[in-house]
């Protein structure tokens, strides 16, 4: 079972992957967007740690609506909605119990991406966070190392696609030849929950 | 003028500048006539460029009269903030709505319609029909 603690350590490792990748996520950005994804990550999930060491949320579900309710109100750039809606929809999904299981995990999870497929109105395809968490997602039924994989494919298959969503899309074919930084940080986000089960030992 | 309540306006922008600007010329537009509030919501609190849902929930509690508010937004993350916020349900008064509008000709629609004390429905209907105001 993947007990409340298995979430802080999962929002711990998350903090630290976008704190230590913030140039690169900014340098991406910077090719097809505004050149703030790194910093603006940074800034959400800094706050995360400060609201989840403050609050002390008791369950699964809590630590994640905390966590996404915060991104939204701190990020100040869309990926703060989009990663907030994701992580509060699977928290609410997660609902009140203790300990939940893989299965529940994988199953709220995706009820999240579906969140953020209907809040930006995105496909797969479109280049965007979307093309990392859906193969993420899926893979997620798995093993927690099928779905870092899928995800970082997922990611790396973005550089030869052209934008359809979001700022990137203003620039039309230019936009081909690099790989999205949404796409990019929701790899990082599925690595960090696989690091977090495989040092933690999330449970049987 | 009208004793009723009136339907509160934000205007959402990822520019404080633009936001505060839009506001004055609905305002002067409506010529003597604005009545209704109006606030502006534009970019984070420390004065970037950005969206700030807090910036946003406090505009919003600022017109909210109880009759509804209508929330215009430039793009990108304005749009993503707000549909995010109404759909957690408790960041924004009841009667919050985002109301799909050109920002600049949306907020003169609005903030006249709201001022001559049309309800939500009307003031959204307005703004939205601004869309087909075209200049050639």
């Amino acid at each position: 079972m993947l007990d409340v603690d298995f979430f802080r350590r999962w929002m711990a490792a998350a903090a630290a992957a976008v704190d230590r990748e913030a140039d690169r996520l900014t340098e991406l950005d910077s090719a097809i967007g505004d050149a703030d994804h790194g910093s603006n990550m940074q800034r959400g999930f800094a706050a995360v740690t400060a609201v989840l060491e403050k609050e002390d949320p008791q369950t699964p579900g809590a630590v994640l609506v905390l966590a996404g309710r915060q991104l939204i109100s701190t990020v100040g750039g869309a990926s703060g909605p989009l990663y907030g809606t994701l992580l509060r929809r699977t928290g609410k999904a997660l609902g009140d119990a203790p300990a939940v299981t893989d299965q529940q995990l994988a199953e709220a999870f995706a009820s999240g991406v579906a969140a953020v497929g209907q809040l930006g109105g995105a496909q797969a395809g479109d280049k965007t966070m979307l093309d990392a968490l859906l193969p993420g997602v899926e893979a997620l039924g798995t093993s927690y190392a099928a779905a870092r994989e899928a995800a970082e494919a997922g990611a790396t298959a973005t550089v030869p696609m052209q934008a359809r969503k979001g700022r990137a899309s203003y620039l039309g074919e230019r936009s081909i030849g690099h790989q999205d930084p949404g796409a990019t940080s929701s790899a990082l986000l599925i690595a960090t929950l696989a690091e977090s089960y495989e040092r933690g030992g999330g449970g049987s | 003028m009208s004793e009723e309540k009136q339907v509160g306006i934000v205007l959402v922008s990822h520019s404080g500048p633009v936001a505060e600007a839009v506001a004055e010329l609905a305002k002067g537009l409506a010529a003597g006539g604005a009545t209704a509030p109006v606030a502006a919501a534009g970019g984070t609190p420390s004065g970037g460029l950005g969206t700030s849902a807090e910036l946003i929930a406090e505009a919003a509690r600022k017109v909210d009269g109880g009759v509804g508010i209508a929330v215009l937004v430039d793009l990108g993350s304005a749009v993503l903030t707000v549909k995010a916020m109404l759909a957690e349900g408790d960041e924004l008064p009841d009667g919050a709505r985002l109301v799909d509008a050109p920002f600049v000709e949306g907020a003169v629609a609005a903030l006249v319609t709201a001022s001559a004390g049309g309800d939500l429905a009307a003031v959204e209907a307005a703004a939205t029909e601004a869309y087909g105001y075209r200049k050639l």
